[in-house]
């Protein structure tokens, strides 16, 4: 795989200033999208992850869930996703269990950014794009005018427009990461998990993703739920933060309620420095050393 | 393979993907010169232009080197003989050659090329991986395993005349590769299926399928040597893989295969191109990824076995035609047509040059295509990441 160093084209234009503070829905979350009862994930019988959780993730919000390596972030977000059958317990969407849905009644609903996905060889973006239309098709209905028109509107979003018949493998790290959140764009599914979008991403395109689950959250009101390592990233851009620890929830809410010192050192065994940022009044992380 | 841009690009027909209505019948372009959507309504199908016209001219091929087969035998027939004994207007003699000889010969090589190719196009995007084919995964040692104890067994035996035995061997042989390759089928995918640590499933095909491989080659080459030494000979013959002698009753079982597996794998084309994605995208996309995955790994093995069970083991073609398709045919998801028919055109240059290479013998095709496959398929694979 020849790994391109192409240049983005050039800085994205009609994305909303970060710091901006927008409206957004916090503080309104009627009705949860998603909630767990009494979840309980292990990948053997005897390695239990996450045990007999309860949480609900609040609709059309931005939720960040954050924790240290092996907390079990992951593993949530893969049950959440049906990827992952749970030892007992049950994942609710809008009230349905998920494991009661059809495969495919699931996926027009609910779709998933997987951490470090597999882009099959010269495949282009446009069609590696047009795959998250799978679910909305099928054998005698192949393609139609509204699945051209979520492919193009997800080309749009993910700024690909031009890049759409270049093969995927000749695009930049932060270019195939877009690709790929344009094909679950293309799903258009109320609720969007993504497995630490962000990472091998240089700063930038970090941005560029971050801003991008934002304006699919504000603009087309999805429900995000993100697995973030950045803590600064995640208090910038979560409507709801979620901590986890050892497989349990610590602490969830709004950042600014819930980022402390005590809640950092807790997570992530890190002595740190909380500042409200100049910018956005909510928390800023600063490291000190290890607990 | 090489991404040629296409000239329409900054066309104006990118901007207006609503334009055309829903009721539009006929051929309809989405984007730059890529897909064509054909019908519309409550029927559509996405093919790629590339795709068809690959396909014509593939299938325009298989029916040139089959015409020039059916010519080029031991002697030479021209055309207006060939169509003589096709309809019976030649003496008898010609209509013998042309209809019991020649023709069966060819249509068994054009299936069996067919079903190798399928097979290896669809275990290879299975296994992610361009060496994941039947003659790797353990369906082709089996088959030969069933095949050569069939043969071991028969030939030693004193029942009946030697008619009868004769018989015996050639429905019994087929039915040994068939079972053959069933048992190696079940025990690759029994094992592989169960959960063993974190391996992928794909993984472990690939590493049960190898380990099948090397134990079914072992009975084989154990079997060669303590048995019969005529029956070994005939044995080696089927091991390299031949058309020689093949006539209408060879057909049938691969015929049926063909016709039945092929259709049914471009059925289940979307899914398999959803599983290039990875399990856990295909999972979200809404595909049964285990039961497709077993579904597809049970047809293609399928197919292998009734090609070994036709011609032998026949090797490098389920390797080699699903690579060179996807260098002539590169485009969104995994060919199979392409591979089918490169493998039937394969098959059949390689018999033509089996015969007549050297003067006055016949080698068998599967000694052709290992000769001059193993290194091509070496060179494409050396040369894969330089496409661009």
């Amino acid at each position: 795989m020849t790994q391109n160093t192409r240049q983005p084209p050039g800085p994205q234009p009609g994305m909303p200033d970060p710091v901006v503070a927008n409206p957004g829905p916090q503080g309104e979350h009627p009705v949860p999208a998603l909630r767990t009862e009494g979840l309980t994930l292990a990948y053997r019988h005897d390695r239990v992850v996450v045990h007999e959780l309860d949480l609900d993730l609040p609709s059309n919000a931005v939720s960040v869930i954050i924790g240290a390596n092996g907390s079990g972030k992951s593993t949530l977000l893969r049950a959440l996703s049906r990827l992952l059958a749970p030892q007992s317990g049950t994942v609710y969407l809008d009230g349905r269990s998920v494991h009661a849905m059809r495969s495919r009644d699931l996926a027009r609903q609910l779709g998933l950014l997987p951490q470090g996905p597999t882009t099959p060889d010269g495949i282009t973006v446009r069609d590696l794009v047009r795959r998250g239309r799978l679910p909305h098709t099928s054998l005698w209905r192949q393609w139609g005018p509204q699945d051209e028109a979520a492919l193009q509107q997800a080309l749009v979003a993910t700024d690909l427009l031009e890049l759409a018949d270049e093969p995927v493998d000749s695009l930049s790290g932060g270019q195939r990461q877009r690709a790929w959140m344009a094909l679950v764009v293309a799903q258009q599914t109320a609720v969007l998990l993504l497995d630490e979008p962000t990472t091998y991403l240089d700063l930038a395109h970090q941005l560029d993703v971050l801003e991008l689950v934002r304006t699919l959250n504000r603009e087309s009101r999805r429900t995000i739920v993100m697995v973030l390592h950045d803590i600064n990233q995640a208090c910038r851009y979560a409507d709801h933060l979620v901590a986890m620890s050892s497989g349990q929830v610590v602490a969830q809410g709004k950042p600014s309620d819930v980022v402390s010192p005590a809640l950092l050192r807790d997570v992530f065994d890190v002595h740190c420095r909380v500042l409200p940022d100049p910018d956005t009044g909510r928390p800023l992380v600063v490291p000190m050393n290890r607990c | 393979m090489t991404m040629t841009k296409q000239p329409s690009r900054s066309g104006p027909e990118r901007s207006g993907p609503t334009q055309s209505g829903p009721t539009q019948s006929g051929p309809r372009r989405s984007g730059p010169a890529r897909i064509l959507i054909l019908g519309g309504g409550h029927f559509s199908v996405l093919i790629s232009p590339r795709a068809i016209r690959c396909t014509v001219i593939l299938i325009t091929t298989v029916v040139a080197f089959a015409l020039l087969a059916t010519a080029f035998g031991t002697r030479w027939l021209p055309i207006s003989d060939i169509v003589a004994g096709l309809t019976g207007q030649g003496d008898r003699a010609m209509s013998l050659t042309v209809r019991e000889f020649r023709l069966p010969r060819v249509v068994v090589g054009i299936l069996v090329g067919m079903a190798l190719g399928a097979s290896g196009a669809i275990t290879q995007s299975l296994t992610h991986n361009p060496l994941g084919s039947p003659d790797v995964l353990g369906v082709v040692s089996g088959a030969s395993a069933g095949a050569v104890a069939v043969m071991l067994a028969a030939g030693g035996s004193t029942v009946g005349a030697g008619g009868a035995a004769a018989a015996l061997s050639r429905v019994g042989v087929p039915l040994g590769a068939v079972a053959g390759a069933l048992l190696s089928a079940a025990i690759v995918l029994g094992i592989a299926s169960r959960r063993f640590g974190a391996l992928p499933a794909t993984h472990r095909v690939v590493l049960v399928g190898v380990i099948c491989n090397a134990v079914f080659i072992g009975l084989v080459q154990w079997g060669l040597t303590v048995g019969d030494v005529d029956q070994a000979a005939k044995a080696a013959v089927f091991l390299a893989g031949s058309l020689h002698g093949r006539g209408w009753e060879h057909v049938v079982g691969v015929g049926l295969a063909v016709t039945v597996l092929i259709p049914l794998a471009l059925l289940m084309k979307r899914s398999l191109d959803a599983l290039q994605l990875g399990d856990d995208s295909a999972v979200t996309l809404g595909v049964p990824v285990a039961r497709v995955r077993l579904g597809l790994f049970v047809i293609a093995f399928a197919l292998a076995g009734a090609a070994v069970a036709a011609a032998g083991a026949v090797s490098f073609v389920a390797l080699l035609a699903p690579q060179l398709a996807r260098r002539i045919a590169p485009g969104a998801g995994t060919p199979l047509l392409a591979p089918a028919l490169l493998g039937a055109a394969l098959l059949l240059v390689a018999d033509m040059v089996a015969r007549h290479l050297v003067p006055g013998t016949e080698l068998p095709a599967g000694a052709v295509t290992a000769l001059v496959g193993a290194p091509a398929l070496l060179v494409l694979l050396l040369r894969m990441g330089e496409r661009r």
